[in-house]
């Protein structure tokens, strides 16, 4: 008995191995991250601890924002549902070393791309999907209608461990201004304390200050200064090291553009299979071999369009209906008159 | 022999094992960064921080290193510290006696307070105060003065500030009074010992400390001026008080609910050394006719402060170590800063969270010191 037990658990094993040795040429394409995406059955996703049209969960726990859909777009490339992430809110503080300690395996939550962050710090930035720039509110009562009117003295709220600090400073040195600046951990915390009273502006990237605005106690009493004082592209953020990963969640960015770019939409993914042009019949799989390159299946981009949607409906969903920036600004198509450029997914 | 031996693999074990938990540790933690490509080092700390701090004891802007942002960071950790270790010991001393009063109306209101402080979370009470008890002061420009001179704000409390003209002189005529004071002392205990004669050594140092500063401004080698805070407009309706000193509101919510916190807690302590001296004790000394000032200064006091300073230590070591909940209400102390801003904009997590552990543990192991130092100072010597 045990006799028989015992050879027909070599019989299993070496079974096993020669399965594993076939589809080994199959997974050597696989990343690291990807597998243990897979094994694991969720995408964990790092966001805000809530900004609404980028990252903000509602009363019951569902997470919605442009950001939020680009984790969701991950998921559902590699996993084929675009429900299976854990989002994990972080502050600005710990964002970098959730991601390079392993805790998540992407940061999607509005990140400045800059050099020191992306050469310095074990970090790879993957794309834009956000143009932004800093800008200061102030209450509409103070009669401040440019940035040039601050004056010595001035207090300035604002989250800390930001870009949002340094660009702060720069400017205020520039224009000789002695300030002081109040820096919380969590927004909630900034807008509490401009709204008593303790600061007379707030400043952060300018979708921010839009955002944040609604959960101020009299929102139209506060204006938005037009001057934009840095340039911040905001994107997802992955770990260094594992290049396969950071192709997937580059491209699945990509897919959204450019889908939007041959006016490929959620509703009507399925159909544009017989589309004439190739270049859409590759985005929603009807064409080539994208997906093999990641070591996912061919179908990796139509799912993204069609439980996502493409850039536009997102920024539309998310951004503009939701009355936060209803115009799309430099994030519009490059043939729209916009910056939104991605390399051909071919 | 082989008892030494025996006595030795213990020890050597255990020393191997701390080794090899740390050896682990380290090459685990060096790998994973290898891995990722982080590099490790401490030379970040020359460079240019590039970030402000709201407020500094010492000269600080952004132009600075990060080293320089360390020693701000620091700073201001050790002024709150020192401001609420102060402060709750007065509290605490006050409630910890009320708490013995005979009277019934003081001794229930210190119970009760004791009792409600130290079972609401600290950092619950650290929102409190600054969410909820300074957001409701007025704007600058409806302030009315506090004190004449001084203004309570929702930005902060603005204060005069004193502007020295050769403050050293001033710090060299308080070392000399001091000075002249351990002689009396000296002076007095012979006195006591020899003949047993009494001076009033306390009206005399207090008298010296008051004369020497006050000669120097007499003699116009001191002077001081009093900036006041005036009232300054920034925008239509936006104003500060400048010229002034100004503390800000974090600085006051967190040594208020530090202090307030922690006195709770030295109240018991104080409670405890009184009553831990036998009754006895006061008995003697009044029969052989010592005064109820001297039972309590030379017979009572000596024996309280040995039960008193030991877990009093503790409490200092607390509140120094809580003082880093700063971080949530924006007051710059160590952890904001340094642990804060600087790990972020660096990234540099390992470097910057060992050398703010090993911070605090050297805080901590000053205040111990001190602490130590004091109570063998005044523990029993057997002769």
């Amino acid at each position: 008995m045990l006799r028989t037990l015992k050879t027909l658990m070599y019989l299993l094993t070496s079974i096993a191995l020669l399965v594993s040795f076939e589809t080994g040429a199959f997974a050597a394409k696989k990343s690291k991250t990807l597998k243990k995406t897979q094994k694991m059955g969720f995408v964990r996703c790092g966001v805000s601890q809530g900004l609404p049209g980028f990252s903000n969960a509602d009363a019951s726990g569902n997470w919605t924002g442009v950001d939020v859909d680009l984790c969701r777009a991950v998921a559902a490339a590699t996993l084929g549902d675009s429900g299976k992430v854990k989002f994990f809110p972080l502050s600005a503080k710990e964002r970098f070393t959730a991601l390079t300690s392993g805790e998540i395996d992407v940061l999607s939550r509005n990140t400045t791309w800059t050099l020191s962050r992306d050469a310095d710090i074990g970090l790879t930035f993957v794309g834009v999907n956000f143009y932004d720039g800093q800008g200061f509110m102030v209450r509409k009562s103070s009669g401040i209608t440019s940035v040039n009117q601050f004056k010595a003295g001035v207090s300035a709220c604002t989250n800390l461990g930001t870009t949002t600090e340094l660009n702060m400073r720069d400017f205020f040195n520039s224009k000789g201004i002695k300030y002081e600046p109040v820096t919380f951990e969590k927004a909630d915390e900034v807008v509490a304390a401009y709204d008593a009273g303790r600061c007379d502006t707030y400043t952060t990237d300018k979708s921010g200050l839009a955002a944040q605005r609604i959960k101020l106690s009299k929102p139209n009493d506060h204006i938005v200064l037009p001057e934009t004082i840095s340039k911040e592209p905001l994107g997802p953020v992955v770990r260094q090291g594992d290049a396969v990963w950071e192709d997937i969640v580059r491209w699945s960015l990509n897919v959204m553009i450019e889908a939007e770019e041959y006016g490929i939409t959620s509703a009507n993914a399925d159909s544009m299979k017989s589309s004439d042009n190739p270049a859409v019949k590759r985005l929603v799989g009807a064409e080539g071999e994208l997906g093999a390159a990641f070591g996912l299946d061919n179908d990796w981009s139509l799912r993204i369009i069609k439980q996502v949607g493409n850039y536009g409906e997102s920024y539309k969903r998310n951004i503009a209906d939701t009355g936060i920036l209803p115009d799309r600004g430099p994030n519009q198509l490059w043939t729209k008159g916009g910056i939104l450029y991605v390399p051909p997914a071919r | 022999m082989s008892h030494r031996i025996k006595r030795i693999i213990p020890q050597l074990l255990t020393l191997l094992f701390v080794l090899a938990v740390i050896g682990f540790f380290t090459i685990n933690a060096q790998l994973n960064m290898d891995e990722r490509g982080i590099d490790f080092g401490y030379g970040f700390l020359n460079q240019e921080s590039s970030f402000d701090v709201q407020f500094s004891l010492i000269e600080y802007d952004g132009s600075h290193s990060y080293a320089k942002a360390y020693l701000v960071g620091l700073l201001n950790t050790i002024l709150v510290s020192v401001l609420g270790i102060i402060f709750c010991t007065i509290i605490g001393v006050i409630i910890g006696i009320a708490r013995l009063s005979p009277n019934y109306l003081i001794r229930n209101t210190a119970a009760w307070y004791v009792e409600f402080f130290r079972n609401v979370p600290l950092l619950l009470q650290i929102f409190f105060w600054y969410y909820a008890a300074l957001r409701a002061l007025p704007l600058p420009e409806n302030t009315e003065p506090l004190f004449g001179v001084t203004y309570l704000t929702v930005k902060g409390y603005y204060i005069p500030r004193l502007i020295w003209e050769n403050f050293d002189i001033l710090v060299y005529s308080i070392l000399a009074a001091v000075i002249s004071i351990v002689f009396i002392r000296n002076y007095a205990r012979k006195l006591q010992e020899e003949k047993g004669e009494q001076i009033p050594v306390l009206l005399i140092s207090i008298g010296l400390l008051l004369i020497f500063p006050a000669i120097t401004f007499v003699t116009g080698m001191v002077q001081l001026e009093v900036a006041l805070p005036v009232l300054k407009q920034l925008s239509k309706t936006s104003f500060i008080y400048a010229e002034g000193l100004s503390v800000p509101p974090e600085l006051l919510a967190l040594v208020l609910a530090l202090s307030l916190y922690t006195a709770t807690f030295v109240a018991e302590c104080v409670r405890a050394g009184v009553q831990g001296v036998s009754k006895g004790q006061k008995e003697a000394a009044a029969s052989i006719g010592l005064t109820p000032n001297q039972i309590l200064k030379l017979v009572i006091m000596p024996q309280a402060l040995r039960i008193i300073i030991p877990p009093t230590t503790n409490q200092y070591l607390n509140l120094t170590k809580n003082s880093s909940l700063a971080a949530a209400i924006a007051y710059p102390d160590l952890v904001l800063v340094f642990a804060g801003t600087a790990l972020m904009q660096t990234g540099r997590a390992i470097e910057i969270v060992s050398i703010t552990m090993l911070t605090y543990l050297t805080l901590s192991l000053a205040i111990s010191l001190l602490m130590n130092w004091y109570n063998k100072k005044i523990a029993i010597k057997e002769k």
